[in-house]
């Protein structure tokens, strides 16, 4: 799957969408999708929760593994992919648009420029890890 | 019979009868009950059930299969049939050291006076099960190098929890309460920083390095005044010692913390290397795992620990005493002279008849137990240099008692672990652990163990190469094994999204 152009991306595999007005979306990549295999269950934070940048904000369970999810950026958790509950496969199917996770409101945008962007994450990704 | 016998793995597999077997609740029909009391030869009067039970009786009846008696011992017969055990073969499950259980340990913990032994018996009524008791609690500190133990905790889990509580209960009577943080190997079973949080401390994750192991330079950096302890496992999880343990257990104790050592891998290192000798200040074992207690779906297990000096005024009550008497020592429960306890963590003394068969385990082995780990150090080298040429060996070097394949050889023909794993049970093994541990990609992790004999290492390692040849012939046909199983690919996605765990929610969906 090719990696969307304006996303930027964490070594921890979360990715954030600018969207322009001080939030972000956040999500999981392709490739950790990929690596995790089926998703069964997406734990997520309450809107209103301050996250901070690298610190744990959620957990995705797959068949084969329990994983953290840590925040790319800092800030405010302003709303929560409800549709996660019932569907967690969608962030298998669609990881970087239907399967987005949480919209974080920024408190240090800046944190999002320290962020590979999709040419960077690709060289990580081959890089290994 | 000739060494030089090639193994055909299709010798394994049997195709003995097969019995399918619904759910017991399917072979329900009203009116049918195991047995029926004759009514006539009573010779007393009817109890009024309402009356007596007052508000605790039902009005409906509880929805249970009503079946015959033959009914109910082929059922749960027919799902035996279904199982795999140690009994039945090789089980290669790595980090869970599933050896074989001497039938002598069960015939120990089937004698009357231990299985009929009640737990409210008065000290004298029970010399003989204290003793046993406390003899243990003696070979268990010998093992560890550590001066004092408590059977209490029912497994490996509880005694984490119950060591970090003796770490924490410690630091609280020095008055030292700024220590919140436990530091914990990226490598650690999940079990390691869960009981840390239950404890109410904060994880740190320590990165393991290049080689798979803990570097004395990352638990420096991690180390401070908030920092209660590490909690490592040794040999670690990828089946390699940590050598520089000394070293990282000084540095611990120089920053004032304490250290936990997961006793789970200790089936590599007994009588080798002792976990008190290299600095360790508490540790549990797992005796289904490294003393040969049955892994009995679940429970009932035995995670004993041992602590150091320091430790020794926070273990749970009852501690077991011996004086000596005139003619023969006594053994009692002594609950009230301990005032900094932790006091209990399970009722009565852990599970009892569970230690009957470590003890029996480490009674037979005496002086001889340092080759239960010779032999099974060497069963897993001799898997890693063999299969080694085939597989890709994760870490280079040589391991403990187990060790950890990648996926990069089969990776690339399309192949993955899970299609490996599945395979092997056509050739009649059970799988080893499959991506686990989380560091190493498609992870497959095997560990023989010192019970199975060098012909059954032979044909596990020839199974797992004809599975390598099937791979690279035809990689397609390993997407649907097994093939004799008796249930193939379940869908675990399903179960786990969407899942039906009680015969109302089965009726019903």
């Amino acid at each position: 799957m090719k990696i969307p152009e304006e996303y930027r991306f964490s070594k921890d595999h979360e990715w954030a969408r600018d969207e322009g007005d001080g939030t972000v979306t956040v999500g999981i990549s392709h490739h950790a999708q990929d690596a995790l295999g089926d998703i069964v269950f997406v734990e997520l934070p309450a809107v209103g929760d301050e996250v901070e940048r690298e610190q744990e904000f959620g957990v995705v369970e797959s068949v084969k593994t329990v994983s953290d999810l840590y925040a790319p950026v800092s800030g405010e958790v302003v709303a929560i992919n409800e549709e996660l509950e019932d569907a967690p496969e969608l962030v298998n199917d669609s990881p970087y648009e239907g399967g987005w996770i949480v919209k974080i409101a920024m408190s240090a945008p800046g944190e999002l420029e320290e962020l590979m962007d999709a040419e960077g994450y690709d060289e990580f990704l081959s890089g290994g890890d | 019979m000739s060494d030089q016998k090639r193994f055909r793995p299709e010798e394994r597999v049997s195709q003995g009868l097969k019995f399918e077997e619904p759910l017991i609740f399917e072979r329900s029909r009203p009116g049918k009950c195991g047995f029926v009391l004759g009514k006539a030869d009573w010779d007393v009067e009817p109890v009024d059930e309402v009356a007596a039970l007052g508000d605790l009786y039902r009005e409906e009846a509880a929805e249970l299969p009503e079946v015959t008696e033959p009914e109910v011992v082929r059922h749960f017969t027919r799902l035996s049939q279904w199982n795999y055990s140690i009994d039945t073969g090789l089980y290669p499950l790595g980090s869970c050291t599933m050896k074989y259980n001497p039938k002598v340990n069960e015939a120990m913990a089937r004698l009357p006076g231990f299985a009929r032994l009640h737990p409210y018996a008065p000290d004298e009524w029970c010399q003989g099960a204290l003793e046993l008791l406390y003899e243990l609690e003696r070979l268990l500190c010998a093992v560890s190098g550590l001066p004092a133990c408590s059977l209490q905790p029912a497994a490996g889990a509880q005694g984490e929890l119950t060591g970090l509580m003796c770490i924490r209960a410690y630091h609280e009577a020095r008055g030292d309460s700024e220590r919140t943080k436990i530091i914990v190997p990226d490598s650690a079973h999940g079990t390691n920083p869960a009981s840390a949080a239950f404890n109410g401390f904060s994880v740190v994750e320590l990165p393991s390095g290049p080689d798979g192991t803990v570097s004395p330079e990352a638990v420096a950096a991690a180390m401070d005044e908030t920092v209660a302890g590490l909690m490592i496992t040794n040999p670690n999880t990828m089946g390699i010692f940590e050598k520089e343990i000394q070293e990282i257990c000084q540095i611990v104790h120089d920053g004032g913390g304490k250290v936990y050592m997961d006793g789970a891998n200790m089936n590599a290192i007994l009588g080798k290397a002792r976990p008190g000798d290299f600095g360790i200040d508490v540790m549990h074992f797992n005796v289904h795992k490294t003393f040969s207690t049955p892994h009995g779906g679940g429970g009932p297990g035995g995670g004993p620990i041992c602590v150091g000096a320091d430790l020794e005024p926070f273990l749970p009550v009852p501690r077991i005493e011996k004086v000596e008497g005139k003619e023969s020592p006594r053994y009692s429960r002594v609950y009230d002279q301990h005032p900094q306890t932790l006091g209990k963590v399970k009722a009565f003394f852990g599970n009892f008849l569970v230690y009957v068969r470590a003890y029996t385990y480490l009674r037979e082995y005496g002086s001889d137990l340092p080759k239960v780990s010779e032999r099974a150090v060497l069963n897993a080298n001799y898997v890693r240099a063999r299969l080694g040429e085939t597989y890709h060996v994760a870490y280079p070097g040589r391991c403990m008692h187990e060790v950890v394949f990648d996926d990069s050889s089969y990776k690339g023909l399309g192949v993955s672990t899970l299609d490996v794993a599945k395979r092997l049970i056509d050739y009649g093994f059970h799988p080893p652990t499959t991506y686990f541990p989380l560091n190493v990609e498609g992870a497959l992790m095997v560990e023989p163990t010192e019970t199975e004999s060098l012909q059954e290492v032979k044909d596990f390692i020839a199974a797992m190469e004809a599975i390598h040849e099937e791979a690279e012939a035809n990689p397609e046909f390993l997407h649907e094994a097994p093939k004799s199983a008796f249930r193939v690919r379940l869908d675990e996605t399903r179960a786990a999204r969407k899942p039906v765990l009680t015969y109302r929610q089965f009726r019903d969906s």
